[in-house]
């Protein structure tokens, strides 16, 4: 059924249709509202789950961390400090290979404290065996829940799965979103049968010492599987789109106007409206432009960016986070792309922008357009304010 | 693809940890006991085994020697004695 | 449920340790319907080294200082199941696990009121990562972190007071035990699991590595620690004093000289006479003396 919600109460409307029996969680601008749906909803009785109020996201990851290890379906969602926090809990739920889904509403990271959108959190922590999808719009951010625990909870794959949505942007914006029908989503999302859970009935241990004759297998093994997920994330949008209706085609990217695209800007999460926007507008001039909206950040689709861009002549890449003291994280994973094929973008530029929350506007998308001409550019800082810097600290 | 996991305890073999033994083992008299089992309640390696007067025994092949069951017994019935040559030990 | 053995031979634990007789001495008067969740530790690294376990019960290892918050999400999901009332929960750590790194989540357990039981074996020290000192390393202690030298007499500061900051929480039940009174302690961790809400158990567990007294004085040295006030045996049920074991009080030397631990302490009066004090408040504090002549029973 179509709605006018806001973001967060959309994504908790999502998770309540996926029927979680542990919902655990911390505070933390923006993912609050999230959470405070999702309490108000047990507390009527519209869902039966045990709702754990912690006293850190350390504890909360490591709730529904022992809740999934027990067998049951669990929730947690969080933001920057909180999933920086939570950051050992987080590789520790991948190597256990326990299905979760977190949502991460994107914000950046202190110092300094900043409570504002961009992606160095989640992007901060792409080692850790996690699958990371990034939403564009509030429609993205509700599928992608129902998707993320239709794909971790496969038996073929037993992976945790971050619901990536920019903070304030898509968590307290408000858009018309189709919530779908609790039939529908039992149809496509069944009861969690766990591989294994911790049973009296069935004694077994988990998280035992591995030592150097055993640990390089698990660390293979997820990785292994994060290569399937690339080829099971397809399979998954087709039955989300037989039972739902919707195309994410291959759930990996989204092509917009690539096909003849001679400049292009490759992006994630809601800076890719705007971007299709601006698309949009210089089409209508007759300028051959496009975008490739990259879904899945982790495992990244190195094939499928490579068929989508190895004939554009020149490509952008907007980040929005840094690796400090290298090039942007997404920039580095289009050139790898490349490396040693024989077809491939001329130009591949690298922009930072939107860091802490700075509005990406239709006329900073333009400004990277123009930007990308013959020479590449290799790291470029977009929207800066050189009045703020000092050279020597004056104070 | 999964990697090295979950362990079940059935399936698991402990390592034989009586090769940690170098000087001594408990010698079970089995003259005086009177099945308290206080020895089988201290050995930290749950090695000991009995059900009857003078019938415990420790299973020498996870004994580690540590003499706490000789020290417990309240008949003196245990005796640390040296451990003997090598091919003595299972 | 058929018998099952719930902590089998075959872990790397030091000859003697007292905190391996203690984990299944725990873990037998639990029973085999129970779920233990365990944070890093000595016990976790000896008990679980793949592809071996010596855990006959559902066991989990996560991180250093999370066993209380896993278990209370093993709890809810058991909650969720409708199968909490059949089955037991741990939550189990060294002193380092509970009273340090792991004080967060167990405090945030406590308050949330969790049917868990929390269980710190306490050798006073980190002894798995080589004995340095933690918030349970008593006063004087050498550790390596707190040794003694020209300008030391090792560790300077006393117990963090877990069991009080245990009943701060106004948990239903408290208690310390030892492994040097076996009978106590399994009745006391039979006692919490007849109680719904959160408890704390404190097992006194000597280490003859980190403590350094021989393998086969283990309960001699754990005994000592309680007989001579150092250590009491101490119960609470509801915020009140229920129990403790009464004691003739045996001058706090006997329990330094037998530990290598204490042995720079032995020619310094001074230092033991502030050890003795420590002693003399608990025995005041919790009336352990003994009123007629007779011997305590050790």
């Amino acid at each position: 059924m179509k709605e006018f919600l806001e973001g967060s109460r959309a994504v908790a409307e999502a998770v309540k249709l996926c029927k979680p029996g542990v919902i655990s969680a911390y505070p933390i601008t923006p993912q609050t509202h999230i959470v405070e749906e999702l309490a108000q909803m047990v507390a009527n009785g519209q869902l039966p789950a045990q709702f754990v109020n912690v006293e850190s996201e350390h504890s909360a990851a490591s709730v529904v961390l022992g809740a999934v290890a027990t067998g049951v379906r669990a929730f947690t969602a969080t933001s920057s400090q909180g999933l920086l926090y939570m950051g050992e809990v987080i590789f520790n739920i991948a190597g256990l290979r326990l299905p979760l889904v977190l949502t991460c509403a994107n914000r950046s990271i202190s110092a300094p404290i900043n409570i504002w959108n961009d992606l160095q959190d989640s992007i901060s922590l792409r080692d850790a065996g996690w699958i990371q999808l990034y939403a564009e719009n509030l429609q993205e951010s509700v599928d992608f829940h129902l998707m993320g625990y239709r794909i971790g909870e496969d038996k073929s794959i037993m992976l945790p799965v971050m619901v990536c949505m920019d903070g304030f942007i898509l968590t307290h914006g408000m858009e018309p979103v189709d919530i779908p029908e609790q039939e529908k989503v039992d149809k496509f999302l069944p009861a969690y049968k766990p591989l294994y859970k911790l049973d009296p009935a069935e004694p077994l241990s988990m998280g035992l010492l591995a030592d150097p004759d055993y640990y390089t297998e698990t660390r293979f093994a997820i990785q292994e599987t994060l290569k399937d997920v690339l080829n099971f994330l397809p399979k998954v949008c087709l039955e989300f789109k037989s039972v739902f209706g919707r195309d994410y085609k291959d759930g990996l990217v989204e092509e917009y106007q690539t096909k003849d695209a001679e400049k292009l800007i490759v992006a994630m999460g809601s800076v890719c409206g705007t971007i299709k926007e601006v698309v949009d507008e210089l089409r209508k001039k007759g300028k051959k432009v496009g975008l490739l909206k990259i879904i899945s950040y982790r495992p990244f689709p190195y094939a499928r960016v490579y068929e989508a861009l190895k004939n554009v002549a020149k490509v952008a890449v907007l980040d929005k986070a840094v690796s400090l003291g290298a090039y942007a994280p997404l920039a580095t994973e289009i050139k790898a792309a490349f490396f040693g094929k024989k077809k491939a973008p001329k130009i591949i530029s690298g922009f930072v922008a939107g860091l802490g929350g700075r509005d990406i506007t239709l006329d900073s998308i333009k400004e990277i357009f123009r930007k990308l001409t013959q020479k590449e550019v290799l790291q470029e800082f977009i929207d800066l304010k050189p009045e703020l810097l000092q050279e020597e600290y004056g104070g | 693809m999964f990697g090295p996991l979950i362990v079940k305890p059935v399936k698991s073999k402990g390592d034989k940890t009586g090769s940690w033994r170098v000087q001594l083992r408990p010698k079970y008299l089995q003259k005086n006991c009177i099945a308290c089992k206080m020895c089988l309640l201290v050995c930290p390696e749950a090695c000991i085994k009995g059900e009857e007067k003078n019938k415990f025994t420790a299973d020498y092949d996870y004994c580690k020697g540590c003499g706490l069951c000789a020290l417990a017994c309240p008949k003196q019935d245990i005796v640390m004695v040296e451990e003997e040559a090598q091919q003595e030990k299972k | 449920m058929e018998d099952r053995i719930l902590f089998k031979p075959g872990h790397t634990a030091c000859a003697g340790c007292g905190q391996a007789i203690a984990a299944r001495l725990v873990i037998e008067a639990a029973g085999p319907n129970t779920i233990v969740a365990n944070n890093t530790g000595c016990l976790e690294v000896f008990s679980t080294w793949y592809p071996k376990s010596s855990w006959g019960v559902p066991w989990i290892h996560s991180l250093f200082e999370n066993a209380a918050a896993v278990a209370s999400g093993i709890e809810a999901a058991l909650i969720y199941l409708g199968k909490k009332d059949k089955i037991n929960v741990i939550a189990q750590a060294g002193d380092g696990g509970t009273a340090d790194i792991g004080l967060q989540a167990l405090s945030g357990m406590w308050e949330r009121g969790a049917d868990v039981l929390s269980v710190c074996y306490d050798n006073e020290a980190y002894e798995n990562t080589g004995i340095q000192r933690s918030g349970l390393t008593p006063y004087g202690a050498s550790t390596t972190t707190s040794p003694p030298g020209a300008k030391s007499f090792g560790n300077i500061r006393p117990k963090k007071p877990m069991p009080e900051i245990a009943l701060a929480h106004g948990i239903p039940y408290v208690a310390v035990a030892s492994i040097g009174f076996i009978q106590d302690l399994q009745r006391k961790v039979k006692k919490a699991f007849t109680i719904k809400g959160p408890k704390y158990i404190q097992i006194h567990v000597p280490c003859p590595l980190g403590w350094r007294h021989q393998t086969n004085e283990t309960l001699i040295v754990a005994r000592l620690a309680v007989q001579t006030g150092l250590y009491p045996l101490i119960e609470y049920e509801n915020g009140a004093l229920i129990s403790q074991r009464k004691i003739t009080p045996k001058p706090v030397e006997e329990y330094l000289k037998i530990q290598g631990r204490f042995k720079h302490l032995l020619n310094n009066p001074e230092e033991i006479k502030k050890i003795q004090e420590i002693a003399d408040n608990n025995i005041r504090k919790y009336n352990l003396k003994v009123e007629t002549q007779q011997n305590s029973t050790a």
